[in-house]
């Protein structure tokens, strides 16, 4: 198991460069990935599959092309939705697991979920802990900390054993008091949401200027609705499909229609606003972009959209950001005081 | 002696300095070109700000614009404010009824909207400086002529051309087209003036409410030009404040007045650091495959900053 690199510059200039110019930035991101993985020794690599009408669903198939053509010879396993076959679905994770039996399976795939539930209980508390902290800077060099040894240990036991130290730190972090900080939500395009190198590390920058973040998806809730819960799909983002009715009823591919019933979920949790990122012609998300407006003035709920590519400019990003919390503070005030 | 307050605006193009006084008057400003040299033509304003005030108190100072937190590193800021936050500022004290902010700078240009007093929505150009100050410059340059007549020369048009006002780089060669054909060079202008505006008002100002009073900010508010496509466009009056091209100091310069009211002291290092040597030292970090950028900054040989990195390897 090689796990890719940490996402840098390079990687996406390696992307980039093998990547058709006009596909979303995950892609080209994916195929940095990959490069920088086969170079470290990897010959098998997987990816999960979608056939919802988003290009995400073609992923694998290009990226394979790619990748021949650049002369690699790798195994790409794409582990498809549970609805395009069972059979082939578990013959994969057995592949993965390298498991012969169901029994085996499921005992493997368990233990994958847990490690990554604990791992993104983790990043919440950090960004929790960041919010209130009196030195930001001490969260910062928790996590770094941890990120650093977590490619550098062995096995599920040492890796619990890593979270719980990191943990334990972070409830020592000395917090402010009385404090009652701005909240926001980040919603959008899953991808986008989960890679710091993607969205210029969104959840440190605004943890800084001391706000709590919370993310509309992460692989726990992802793999809570698509693989936990299948067929029937996690509570929380059943609801969310409920909230996003009066707007859209229908699927528009990626995550669409979980991003506008997240805003309205953050709204009635009494969050101070909403921060979209997409990747830029995101279709799923410009859809749901044109329709946030309408959510925005319906339930005079605060939302600004963040567009990333491989040319976004990261002074422009950070001014946005400061001028959104502005925002927000300006109308908490206001809020108390009228 | 009078106390005053200092706002500095660090922008690509211009670095404004502005004073004001307990009652948010505009003392002195100075609009100076930043031509790269932030550090030094930071230093030069501060020098005459010496030389005009010597004996004045500055009881706090804001800093704003790309430049803010270099500048804070030099000077010892208060208030360390993004460009949109001062702007809002500076134009609800000077119309507390304001409830668009139109700016437009050298390198991006913004849209503001306020309600009942506070910012409700804002936008910033995102990928294209089309319709900035930096490129009516280069379009002056390229007609031969002086960007402070670019306005009035605009107004003496009849029959505007039609300019593809998309992209920077394709308004230029449609413009080099009409010159071409032998259009009159204020049809021209004027084309470039109602180009620039259609395009702010479909991308930055796409799906938001503009409505009066409209306040129009930023050193482009001198072209009388864009100002009266704003008006044709919008069907509204637009009002330029007296000193719409330091908007965005005086701000800052309002931000810090009240951040230092309540903390009750300055950070400010004193109006000598003007005499002090600085100098900027570049770092390419190889660390890891990132290869940050670091920037070092030195005053009289002592390291006063480093950023620029993601890792935190680099601080202080």
């Amino acid at each position: 198991m090689i796990p890719p690199p940490v996402c840098s510059r390079k990687t996406l200039e390696i992307g980039s460069k093998h990547s058709p110019e006009m596909m979303c930035l995950p892609f080209k991101v994916f195929i940095g990935n990959y490069i920088e993985s086969i170079e470290k020794g990897a010959d098998t690599i997987i990816i999960t599959g979608s056939c919802g009408p988003c290009r995400f669903g073609l992923y694998s198939l290009i990226q394979e092309d790619i990748l021949q053509d650049l002369g690699y010879d790798v195994d790409l396993i794409v582990i498809d939705s549970i609805k395009e076959g069972y059979k082939e679905f578990i013959s994969n994770l057995k592949k993965i697991t390298k498991t012969n039996t169901l029994p085996q399976l499921y005992k493997s795939s368990r233990l994958a979920l847990d490690l990554i539930k604990r791992a993104d209980d983790l990043t919440q508390k950090s960004n929790y802990t960041r919010a209130y902290a009196v030195d930001k800077n001490h969260v910062n060099q928790i996590m770094d900390n941890y990120l650093k040894t977590s490619v550098q240990i062995h096995g599920a036991s040492e890796l619990i054993n890593l979270i719980n130290k990191t943990k334990e730190e972070l409830s020592n972090v000395k917090l402010l008091e009385n404090y009652n900080p701005i909240k926001i939500g980040i919603i959008g395009e899953i991808y986008t949401i989960i890679e710091p190198f993607v969205n210029l590390d969104v959840e440190r920058k605004l943890g800084q200027l001391g706000v709590l973040v919370d993310k509309s998806l992460t692989p726990t809730k992802w793999l809570e609705h698509h693989v936990i819960n299948y067929p029937f799909g996690s509570e929380d983002e059943n609801n969310k499909f409920k909230l996003a009715k009066p707007y859209l009823h229908t699927p528009i591919g990626g995550h669409g229609r979980e991003t506008l019933g997240s805003a309205i979920h953050y709204k009635n949790l009494g969050y101070d606003g909403v921060i979209q990122i997409l990747p830029l012609n995101c279709m799923p998300e410009i859809v749901a972009k044109s329709i946030l407006k309408n959510v925005s003035k319906d339930l005079d709920f605060p939302i600004m959209t963040l567009v990333v590519d491989e040319m976004t400019g990261e002074a422009g990003f950070v001014t946005r950001l400061e001028a959104f919390v502005d925002l927000l503070s300006k109308r908490r005030e206001k809020h108390l005081i009228g | 002696m009078d106390n005053f307050y200092m706002g500095i605006d660090v922008g690509s193009v211009s670095t404004n300095l502005v004073l004001i006084d307990e009652e948010n008057n505009l003392v002195y400003k100075r609009y100076l070109r930043t031509q790269g040299r932030p550090l030094d033509i930071l230093k030069e304003g501060i020098k005459e700000v010496k030389d005009k005030f010597g004996d004045a108190h500055i009881l706090g100072v804001g800093t704003t614009g790309s430049g803010r937190y270099l500048a804070s590193v030099l000077i010892g800021a208060d208030v360390i404010k993004n460009e949109i936050t001062c702007h809002a500022v500076a134009a609800l004290d000077h119309n507390p009824d304001t409830r668009t902010v139109i700016e437009i700078g050298g390198q991006d240009s913004k849209i503001i909207i306020i309600n009942d007093g506070i910012v409700v929505d804002f936008a910033m150009n995102t990928v294209c400086a089309a319709g900035t100050g930096s490129f009516l410059d280069r379009q002056a340059l390229r007609l031969g002529m002086e960007i402070s007549d670019f306005g009035t020369i605009a107004l003496n048009s009849s029959n505007p051309v039609r300019i593809a006002g998309r992209c920077a780089v394709f308004a230029e060669s449609d413009m080099i087209h009409k010159q071409q054909l032998g259009h009159n060079q204020e049809d021209i202008v004027r084309g470039l003036c109602d180009a620039l505006v259609r395009n702010y008002l479909s991308n930055i100002a796409k799906g938001k409410y503009v409505k009066s009073p409209i306040l129009f900010q930023g050193g482009v508010a001198a072209n009388k030009g864009i100002r009266e496509a704003f008006e044709i466009e919008l069907k509204e009056e637009v009002y330029i404040p007296t000193n719409f091209d330091v908007m965005g100091a005086i701000g800052a310069a309002i931000l810090s007045k009240d951040e230092v009211k309540e903390k009750g002291h300055t950070k400010f290092k004193g109006i000598d650091m003007c005499r002090k040597d600085y100098k900027v030292n570049p770092i390419d970090c190889n660390g890891c495959s990132n290869i940050c950028e670091i920037l070092e900054i030195k005053e009289d040989g002592n390291i006063l900053a480093r950023y620029g990195d993601k890792c935190g390897k680099w601080s202080l």
